[in-house]
């Protein structure tokens, strides 16, 4: 199938479908026009299927689900919800249904979502019916896990399933940190330790950290990158200490940012796009020169990748999950802005181009096949 | 009881467009579960998992605003679901 990049948007989804050579992009849509598309994911078990996560200003969050390439869409029957409490206990309510993650390649039918306030949902019917994960979301650590929160409520993200061990979960929390299963999501241990929280009175707590975005090599599942608010880092399991490979970053850029994406074939090669965070947190490229800094050493060293990108007065931000990586030999790399651009580079970053403009705010961009 | 219940815009999608269907029930609870027997998902939309009315969703019984489901209706009134929200 021709690839095609799958565009959340705050007000609808888009399709963009690639020509053989990835030089011509077809903008298809919009679907769901108006409504909060907070992530899209094609089921890499059923390549047919794709889930999407999705309200409106008005209306309660819900899953949605196609089994024809995204050109019909069917609503959960059972979006994820909260399992009603008792008189006394907090009555938490899903916001936004913000992330969502196919199961391990055995269990074809199982998803996970995650929503904000931080909780956490499991399908075992392909996406039709949503359950809480009651081992994390009723976990009695988890007020505390999650107690710093924000306003707008902390989201839990980056759903990782270990390819070797369906039982084996990592789940990020901003704010909140990441966490770890062994027991398929009954019990949960912080895995934070090497991460820094320079917001917080004490930056070595065991949880309570910023994790923006985490992601896990398929073939080198002991290995997960993380773009925090504090850094960039690395984990080698069965080491359970994060290691801060942003220090390798120009100091004048700095490693903050909200995506990160790793080559499909090759554990040492990561992308990010960083971003302005002193002061007040201004969270746009840095000094409006918008840049992509890859690794090909696992974070030893980085290389500026800006070539097509604007050199001046250009101040993007890109969320944590609006850039990606596609799966050829030499991979495709994608990233879309809150201004509504979409760029594309066919050669694994070393140059970039603009495929589409004019887009609303963008949440989210993925890859399909 | 038999009242009618007018639907907002956004919600269309879960009434094939029809702007107002007759519901029954004789409190504002019972309207809503007739409503979604024959309108699936569009419960939840306005009510979240705990019987609360969302936060951008207003729900009157002919001109009084409604704050709870346990709110009263008879016979031969209208329920408006009204959708409330502001900026871009």
């Amino acid at each position: 199938m021709a690839d095609t990049l799958w565009i959340g948007t705050r007000k609808g989804l888009f399709g963009l479908r690639a020509d053989g050579a990835r030089r011509q992009w077809k903008l298809a849509g919009p679907q769901f026009l108006g409504h909060i598309i907070h992530h899209v994911v094609q089921d890499p078990r059923e390549p047919r299927v794709l889930l999407l996560a999705a309200k409106t200003g008005h209306l309660g969050p819900t899953v949605f689900r196609s089994t024809d390439r995204g050109r019909s869409w069917r609503e959960a029957a059972r979006p994820p919800a909260f399992r009603k409490v008792s008189d006394g206990e907090e009555a938490r309510a899903v916001q936004r249904v913000f992330w969502l993650a196919p199961g391990h390649h055995t269990q074809a039918a199982t998803w996970y979502a995650g929503s904000s306030p931080a909780g956490l949902f499991r399908s075992t019917d392909g996406g039709e019916h949503w359950e809480p994960v009651a081992g994390f979301n009723d976990h009695p650590m988890r007020p505390k896990w999650a107690a710093l929160g924000t306003p707008d409520g902390e989201f839990l993200h980056s759903i990782l399933v270990d390819p070797r061990d369906p039982r084996h979960l990592y789940i990020a929390i901003s704010i909140g940190g990441v966490f770890e299963s062994t027991d398929a999501g009954g019990n949960w241990t912080p895995l934070n330790e090497g991460c820094e929280a320079d917001f917080l009175p004490d930056p070595s707590v065991p949880f309570g950290h910023d994790p923006h975005c985490m992601v896990q090599h398929p073939a080198r599942p002991e290995r997960l990158y993380q773009q925090n608010h504090c850094g960039i880092y690395r984990l080698d399991g069965p080491e359970r200490r994060w290691k801060r490979i942003g220090r390798a970053m120009p100091k004048k850029v700095g490693d903050i940012g909200f995506p990160i994406v790793l080559h499909p074939t090759d554990p040492d090669t990561a992308w990010v796009l960083p971003m302005d965070g002193q002061s007040v947190w201004p969270r746009t490229s840095v000094g409006g020169k918008p840049a992509v800094y890859g690794t090909r050493d696992g974070g030893a060293s980085w290389r500026r990748m800006d070539r097509g990108l604007p050199h001046s007065q250009a101040w993007f931000t890109v969320l944590r999950q609006a850039m990606c990586a596609d799966t050829h030999a030499r991979p495709g790399v994608y990233f879309g802005t809150t201004a509504g651009e979409v760029w594309a580079s066919t050669n694994s970053g070393d140059s970039w181009r603009c495929i589409v403009r004019h887009l609303p705010e963008i949440y989210s961009v993925t890859h399909a096949a | 009881m038999s009242c009618t219940v007018r639907i907002a815009s956004p919600l269309r999608s879960y009434t094939a467009g029809v702007p107002a269907l007759a519901a029954r029930g004789s409190t504002l609870a019972e309207v809503l579960a007739n409503l979604e027997q024959r309108c699936p998902g569009i419960r939840f939309r306005m009510i979240d998992e705990h019987d609360r009315i969302r936060p951008h969703m207003r729900l009157f019984v002919n001109t009084s605003e409604a704050r709870e489901l346990s709110a009263v209706v008879r016979d031969g009134d209208t329920v408006h679901v009204i959708c409330a929200l502001s900026g871009g």
